[in-house]
């Protein structure tokens, strides 16, 4: 067994070794117990989501049923049929789409120059709006929602799409900063100052030396504004009042209530098609994000 | 000339080289994102701020007039308030302490050499990326007192009669049912966290410490844990105050109910401001909110940065 461990486990063994057999015998009741955690956790991680797959293809008589199942005996597709029906999913995913996919856009624009700056100064600006990152994250949301109402209100923004995406914008500045500054950091001015050495102006650098570098930081960035956009509902539930013009999470809410037993299949098919998105978007940006936080919170 | 004369890296050095010309080209660079900041969150932060002495209502014909510390004292004979407000602690601190210690031990397990890694590392990603509001409906689909799968299995294990609870509904059972959902919710986001400051532990003491034989325990104390330290007390502040401002997760799973058990502070001012159209109180709840989380903070990072020094 030891021959198939990996060297920190190797290593381990040598240590073991040394204080003898009952070493190895405490070595063993170790794993095992480390592996009975994992699969505590394991299961505590995913039992909510199995049983929301496994609701959301449950016919309404299994929903009904005294005893449910884990597993559905006749799986069907018969809710997701009715989500459809019972809201208007489509536009409201459209509308979602639209809000994230806009802000996730203006928002990076926005953040990467300023990035740039607080990346590569020193200065009172950099401190500021370092000091602004962390404060725009203390203050409960009620404090900044009713003033952004009222100015809202007084640009006839309320109940509009193009309001909801400002405020979007706005939201999500402070961690596109944070994060885009940290990624800038990664890129060596040196690079920089070599590319002005051999002659390169000003903007030729940004635009051949350091843009291609932050590249993959950026797109992360974006895709992570997007991401919370999607998933946004305080600001989307106070600014948006036409139910055509409601975001996804705000929709599913709808289904909420006085569900009766039978309506909680939709409900679960609505929640997971919601979720499919976000999920895999994140898949795919996971390492980096977490990367990204961290390159951010180490050279503040 | 810089490239000899500075040290790696040093910004100063960087600004020196372009001279004054890039400041401007700073600021043409800074601007684009400095001026939504300005308008649409520090803005209406100070008119918040300033609303808080204001008598503002939703929909009424006269003029907003300022008011004094009148909704302050208000508020402090506010006993429905101040309840909601224990409620919040209670949550935030529910929430926070054993999010972060599972969160811990997850991530000292994820970090060792354990088949099935991925897995939970995949797993982790669900709570974290998953809209709040689709968490709190998984969640009541869970808790339903008929089709739920927890009245389910503990009738399977014979913990419950045939007639199962309903745990959002019931008085007692209604916070900790939402508590464990906000552990539950964001205890993967804390667990990468503490992942990636686990990754900065250096190896070889870890490695030296266990040739002299020092256990597990005593590694920890004394290896990983000072490492970590910084990062814990980082990600256990952030916690905090998101979890106390928190919203979405209760709205959908109790909208407050029973009775109030579950009703949030920020629940309470969203009520009051866009239910009842009280702006001006709302503004000062939201100002109380965050007096009692800046002191809390405060004690909290001063108490920890005195233990450092102590040590």
């Amino acid at each position: 067994m030891s021959a198939t461990e990996k060297p920190a486990g190797g290593r381990r063994a040598e240590a073991g070794r040394r204080t003898g057999r009952t070493g190895g015998a405490r070595r063993t009741a170790t794993r095992t117990g480390q592996y009975t955690a994992l699969l505590a956790y394991l299961l505590f991680l995913a039992f909510p989501f199995l049983w929301l797959l496994s609701t959301a293809f449950k016919p309404p008589r299994e929903l009904g049923s005294l005893h449910p199942t884990w597993i559905p005996k006749a799986p069907t597709l018969e809710n997701f049929r009715l989500a459809f029906e019972q809201q208007p999913l489509l536009a409201a995913a459209g509308n979602s789409l639209l809000a994230a996919a806009v802000s996730a856009l203006v928002a990076i624009a926005l953040a990467t120059p300023m990035a740039y700056v607080l990346a590569r100064y020193r200065s009172r600006l950099s401190r500021a709006a370092t000091g602004w990152v962390v404060v725009s994250q203390a203050f409960p949301l009620v404090l900044v929602i009713i003033p952004l109402f009222l100015i809202l209100k007084g640009l006839h923004l309320v109940d509009s799409r193009t309001g909801l995406i400002m405020v979007y914008v706005v939201w999500s500045l402070p961690f596109a900063l944070w994060m885009l500054t940290g990624y800038v950091r990664s890129v060596p001015p040196e690079l920089e100052e070599a590319a002005a050495v051999d002659g390169a102006g000003r903007v030729r650098t940004l635009v051949s030396v350091t843009a291609p570098l932050l590249a993959p930081g950026i797109a992360a960035t974006a895709l992570f504004a997007f991401i919370t956009a999607w998933n946004e509902f305080f600001f989307a539930l106070v600014l948006l009042k036409t139910p055509e013009k409601q975001t996804l999470p705000v929709v599913l809410t709808h289904f909420i209530g006085t569900e009766g037993v039978a309506d909680l299949g939709p409900l679960a098919a609505a929640a997971l098609l919601a979720t499919l998105p976000s999920l895999l978007l994140f898949a795919v940006i996971q390492r980096r994000i977490t990367g990204g936080m961290l390159a951010g919170a180490v050279k503040s | 000339m810089t490239l000899t004369s500075a040290p790696r890296r040093s910004v100063p050095a960087v600004s020196r080289a372009t001279g004054v010309r890039r400041d401007h080209g700073a600021w043409f660079l800074v601007l684009p994102a400095l001026i939504p900041i300005l308008v649409l969150s520090l803005g209406p932060l100070l008119y918040g701020i300033g609303l808080a002495f204001t008598d503002a209502q939703s929909g009424r014909s006269q003029a907003t007039g300022f008011v004094g510390l009148l909704n302050f004292s208000d508020l402090f004979q506010d006993t429905l308030f101040w309840d909601s407000f224990r409620i919040g602690l209670v949550w935030a601190f529910g929430v926070t302490v054993p999010q972060f210690f599972l969160a811990l031990g997850l991530a000292l397990l994820l970090n060792l050499d354990l088949r099935l890694r991925w897995l939970a590392r995949a797993l982790a990603i669900i709570p974290w990326a998953m809209p709040e509001v689709v968490v709190g409906i998984m969640w009541r689909l869970v808790y339903h007192p008929d089709a739920g799968v927890l009245n389910e299995t503990l009738r399977d294990l014979g913990l419950s009669g045939a007639d199962g609870r309903d745990w959002l509904s019931g008085l007692a059972t209604a916070l900790p049912a939402v508590v464990l959902v906000g552990v539950w919710a964001g205890m993967p986001q804390t667990t990468v966290t503490l992942l990636a400051g686990l990754q900065n532990v250096p190896r070889e003491l870890h490695e030296a410490a266990a040739m002299d034989g020092a256990g597990a325990w005593r590694r920890f104390r004394a290896v990983t844990w000072p490492a970590l330290r910084p990062v814990a007390l980082a990600v256990t502040a952030l916690n905090f105050i998101w979890n106390f401002n928190s919203f979405a997760l209760v709205f959908v799973l109790t909208d407050g109910g029973p009775g109030g058990r579950t009703r949030l502070p920020m629940l309470f001012a969203y009520e009051e401001a866009f239910r009842y159209g009280q702006f001006g109180y709302a503004a000062t709840m939201g100002l109380a909110m965050v007096a009692v989380i800046s002191v809390l903070l405060a004690l909290y990072l001063v108490g920890r940065l005195k233990g450092d020094d102590e040590r």
